[in-house]
């Protein structure tokens, strides 16, 4: 791990003041997915500003009939929340798919939206990567690439966004809320949070370096049977092959958005209206698919998971 | 020292002064390694921090890069908690924080100021084992022993999880009590592994925990 400096803070205002003065400086919340990339020297900040002190980390009620959740409650509180139980299941299913009870304890909601991908060629230092050594190439393409995107890729660079619970606020339509060191805020709707790859997979989100997240919010409950489903190589403690976050009525119609295939949680407009049939919905959220070799049966598994989903809303054994 | 001394150093002794190398050492490690730091490296940034450990306040100097793993073992030398694989997956290092189980190799001793830490020397003694130690000594829930102070530490909290109505991915409903059945506790413990395989026997030693607390 590459020295650096290190300051705690005790307001977002001070967070985002602090990463503008420093030059190269992170923020640092649970710190899970920034300190092991810290230590391959995959993430080599000069300057750590340590957020935890900045005490958003409660869920409050908006005006709205929505949750505000604070970028600094864990995984763990989160899904354990009494509201989000009750009114945004999806969300509470979609975090304890992920990752582990020592995990979720420490990550935190902001955090988790910037988790990077795990892509192994991206974590393998002896690789070339576009992502983590802009120009470098892509090994993935011609590597082992099972677990790798088939939409919303490009030729620099077809990693995945890993997370489950953002899957689940996308389906949402939740907003991330933002601060910069100049004291402007912004709120970015979750479906333009995460970036396309394109000619700069190094570059993930729409957020500038300075700019802080200090909450994630929530429209008011949609009502509707809420399905997360995840297959992975591993029953437990596994990243994705596929997920499907989903809020539909008896009917079958509502909304889906898909984990481990893009850049991005994938939710595709047509691919709702094409509800209840399964078919159309998969082909709309798969059609600009351009797979590897190794990864083309994700375009089949997308179909039948939410076939899977649909059976589960409708009350038929999946 | 002739040959035979240097060479009768203890491997626990190396892997000790290696990692204390690289973390800090107690002769005033910021002058030493300032005063050594070539031209475009960067230098070393040392951080006091205070947390109370197993019930015992404890004040350290430390190289911010430490880890609260590398705090724990190599300057406070309570080598019960064990290093894995360094990196989340294992979860050998599983300590009890505030009340929550984390993995002590993914977090920065720093960032644990005021802190109440609670390693596998803090649950029980030899003479006195907790609940949990004398459970898994009772169902044979280890065989190597490596992983086994986290598996306690992970066993301790989970079972305060479902408690406290923690879901888990295979809880059928997200509300109402959560059940300390067979299938949560192999859920939950999903980010301890063991090696040598002493699954099943670890999910009886945690039954009847649970099963007495009932």
């Amino acid at each position: 791990m590459k020295p650096f400096s290190y300051e705690r803070v005790s307001s977002p205002a001070e967070a985002a003041a602090a990463a503008a003065r420093a030059r190269g400086a992170k923020f640092i919340a649970g710190g899970t997915n920034l300190l092991d990339l810290m230590k391959l020297e995959i993430e080599t900040p000069h300057h750590l500003v340590d957020v935890t002190g900045t005490g958003l980390d409660t869920i409050t009620e908006t005006d709205e009939g929505g949750l505000r959740i604070g970028a600094l409650v864990s995984n763990t509180a989160l899904a354990s929340d009494e509201r989000v139980k009750r009114d945004y299941a999806v969300l509470s299913r979609a975090i304890v798919a992920g990752a582990s009870g020592q995990l979720r304890n420490k990550a935190t909601t902001g955090g988790n939206l910037l988790q990077r991908t795990r892509c192994p060629y991206f974590y393998d230092t002896n690789q070339a990567c576009n992502k983590r050594k802009p120009g470098s190439g892509c090994a993935a393409k011609e590597g082992v690439s099972r677990q790798l995107g088939i939409v919303g890729v490009s030729d620099a660079c077809i990693a995945t966004y890993p997370g489950d619970m953002a899957v689940a606020l996308r389906v949402l339509d939740a907003v991330v809320e933002t601060v910069k060191a100049d004291g402007t805020t912004r709120a970015i709707p979750l479906g333009e949070f995460h970036r396309l790859w394109g000619d700069t997979p190094h570059i993930e989100t729409v957020l500038e370096p300075d700019e802080m997240i200090t909450a994630v919010t929530l429209p008011k409950p949609l009502g509707g049977t809420h399905i997360y489903h995840k297959v992975r190589d591993r029953r437990s403690y596994a990243f994705a092959l596929v997920s499907v976050a989903a809020v539909l009525d008896a009917e079958g119609k509502g909304r889906v958005a898909i984990g481990g295939i893009a850049p991005r949680p994938w939710r595709v407009e047509s691919a709702d209206a094409a509800l209840p049939d399964v078919k159309a919905a998969a082909r709309a959220l798969t059609q600009e698919a351009s797979p590897t070799d190794q990864n083309a049966f994700k375009i089949a598994l997308v179909e039948r998971t939410l076939a899977g989903v649909m059976a589960k809303a409708r009350g038929e054994a999946a | 020292m002739d040959q035979l001394d240097y060479f009768s150093v203890s491997r626990r002794g190396v892997l000790a002064s290696g990692a204390a190398g690289l973390a800090a050492g107690s002769i005033s490690p910021q002058v030493a390694f300032a005063a050594s730091t070539p031209a475009g490296e960067r230098a070393i940034t040392m951080q006091t921090v205070s947390m109370r450990i197993n019930g015992k306040a404890q004040t350290l100097d430390l190289d911010t890069r430490t880890t609260l793993l590398d705090a724990l073992r190599e300057h406070v030398k309570l080598t019960g908690t064990k290093k894995g694989c360094d990196h989340g997956q294992c979860g050998a290092c599983t300590v009890i924080v505030n009340g929550e189980r984390i993995n002590s190799c993914l977090s920065l001793a720093v960032m644990h100021e005021g802190d109440e830490v609670t390693t596998i020397e803090g649950l029980g003694t030899p003479e006195n084992l907790h609940p949990m130690q004398a459970a898994f000594v009772k169902h044979d829930g280890y065989q190597c022993g490596y992983c086994t102070p986290g598996q306690i530490c992970s066993a301790v909290s989970v079972l305060k999880e479902i408690a406290d109505g923690v879901p888990s991915h295979v809880s059928a409903e997200l509300t109402g009590p959560m059940e300390a059945s067979n299938i949560e506790m192999r859920e939950r413990m999903s980010g301890n592994i063991c090696r040598c395989g002493a699954y099943s026997n670890i999910a009886e030693a945690m039954a009847e925990v649970a099963g007495d607390r009932a």
